[in-house]
């Protein structure tokens, strides 16, 4: 088990307080920017119904899901109640000469 | 028995009552705690009923609110199979239909509805379908084989749902509605109208103005006639013309009740302990307003949400913007706040052939928004509108149309 660094997007990519979906093999992430460009990465299904949080909206640092509202602290992936209740997994992220890069365990 | 140490009871495990028996317990509620319902299954989620359960890719431990080993471990007894008979408020009580009585501290009404038949068809009839519970939903996916041919009577969300998801599975569809146009009493003109051109796109032949004369058939119906004598062969017809509020145990026990259970703002009814929530309440959205009933996956989550915090002596009156969404091949419909009957105020077109409606009111205050897009693509700015709302201050009609402008933009500005 050893962490492979992914290349997902260049930094200019993901808008400041947005997010972007980024598949990879059989696997979905979202891709996070904050207001003050951190960025972060969780799954990218949300816990509750399996919708691509990508759709959904980004404020400050709470990822809603585009269907039932539920919501996450993207950057601890933590869920912040109900219709939520399991926290999101979260992927180290790093930028690297522009790009932005996403930690996977393999 | 004083009524005061007396359990909490929720009657209907629908997506309401089941919402407020977790957060009674997500609240600290340690007491006897007793969730009715007529079906077996634990509470869940209807919307994926016409969609990804019939498609077969969703099950109902995906939309369910829990398992039911989650609700023996939180110690709520769910009761299935023995209904409630009568209430009687007076007494803080209710009897079961095996005649047994049940005390109670507070009573939560979230009796939901169950669909509206169509009265021009006998019952009898093997192949006529409706669609409200999951074991309707199950019977329906058994019926959707590839090449079956499906009238569907009704142009709302079930049976525009149904159409699209039943195309999906190599059905040949036929819709019939009797109004003007699709979803006509919740959408506006040119919703109805995008819907209509998406479903003939894609092969269904919607009726509109339709009248049913007669089916024929004897066990089963072999096919629809129409007024002007047109027949059209089937071997399935699925009725979605509507919910029809289970209302009758709160008035047989004089509870007041209009299309729904009536509620103060505190989600109270007319009877001391006894709330509403859900598909059967009916509410006011603000202290003048129209008594009203919600059938949304958003209502049933927030008022039975609300309604457990309000069990508990909370006195908060229930406030939410309203919403809803509908999915459809590869499109979805999302509406927020109140949309009026004139015309949008503002319109932006956004990306693939999607759109955003606004509706302001004589301040420039937006009160609703409709968005039509791509999969989920119009959620963001659907979610931005709902907080536009929240914060009413006057927008600029130029850049609500322009879709250069983030909404974000306008929320902070």
């Amino acid at each position: 088990m050893t962490d492979q660094w992914i290349d997902v997007c260049a930094v200019g990519e993901i808008n400041e307080e947005d997010v972007i979906r980024f598949d990879h093999g059989q696997h979905t992430y979202a891709v996070y920017r904050s207001a003050d460009s951190e960025f972060f990465a969780t799954a990218g299904l949300c816990t509750h119904e399996s919708i691509h949080l990508a759709d959904g909206l980004v404020m400050e640092h709470v990822i809603e899901c585009p269907k039932h509202n539920g919501r996450f602290d993207y950057r601890s992936g933590k869920a912040l109640g109900a219709p939520v209740c399991v926290n999101l997994k979260t992927y180290p992220v790093r930028v690297e000469a522009g790009r932005v890069l996403l930690a996977i365990t393999v | 028995m004083n009524s005061a140490n007396a359990p909490l009871v929720i009657v209907g495990a629908g997506h309401a009552g089941g919402r407020a028996a977790l957060t009674l317990r997500a609240e600290g509620y340690s007491g006897r705690l007793i969730l009715i319902g007529d079906e077996s299954h634990p509470p869940y989620e209807r919307p994926p009923l016409s969609k990804g359960l019939l498609q077969g890719t969703i099950d109902l431990a995906g939309y369910s609110l829990c398992d039911s080993t989650r609700l023996a471990e939180l110690e709520i007894e769910h009761l299935a199979g023995n209904p409630v008979k009568s209430l009687d408020p007076q007494q803080h009580r209710l009897q079961l239909a095996d005649g047994s009585w049940l005390t109670y501290a507070r009573l939560l009404l979230a009796t939901g509805g169950r669909s509206r038949r169509l009265s021009s068809l006998p019952e009898h009839l093997g192949n006529v379908l409706y669609l409200r519970t999951h074991d309707e939903a199950l019977a329906l996916r058994a019926s959707l084989r590839p090449g079956a041919r499906l009238v569907i009577i009704g142009g709302g969300f079930i049976g525009l749902e149904v159409a699209a998801t039943a195309r999906a599975l190599g059905c040949t569809v036929t819709l019939l509605e009797a109004g003007p146009r699709l979803a006509g009493r919740v959408l506006p003109e040119r919703l109805s109208s995008v819907l209509l051109e998406l479903h003939r796109s894609q092969g269904v032949d919607v009726r509109l103005n339709v009248v049913i004369e007669a089916v024929q058939g004897n066990a089963c119906v072999e096919a629809v006639q129409l007024v002007d004598g047109e027949l059209l062969p089937c071997d399935l017809v699925v009725v979605g013309i509507g919910m029809q509020p289970n209302i009758e145990l709160a008035a047989a026990a004089g509870i007041e009740v209009g299309q729904g259970i009536r509620v103060d703002a505190q989600l109270r009814t007319s009877a001391p302990d006894i709330f509403a929530a859900g598909d059967v309440c009916e509410f006011q959205l603000h202290p003048q307003g129209v008594f009203q009933r919600q059938e949304t996956w958003r209502n049933a989550e927030t008022q039975g949400h609300h309604a457990a915090l309000n069990l508990l002596g909370g006195e908060q009156p229930f406030e939410v913007i309203p919403g809803f969404w509908s999915d459809q091949y590869d499109w979805g419909l999302q509406i927020v706040g109140v949309i009026s009957n004139a015309e949008p105020t503002a319109i932006r077109a956004t990306a693939e052939g999607g759109f955003l409606l606004f509706y302001l009111d004589a301040e420039q205050r937006l009160l609703g928004a409709c968005g039509w897009g791509q999969g989920n693509s119009i959620a963001k700015e659907i979610k931005l509108c709902e907080r536009l709302i929240a914060h009413p201050n006057p927008l600029s009609l130029d850049a609500l149309a322009d879709a250069g402008v983030p909404l974000k933009q306008l929320l902070r500005s």
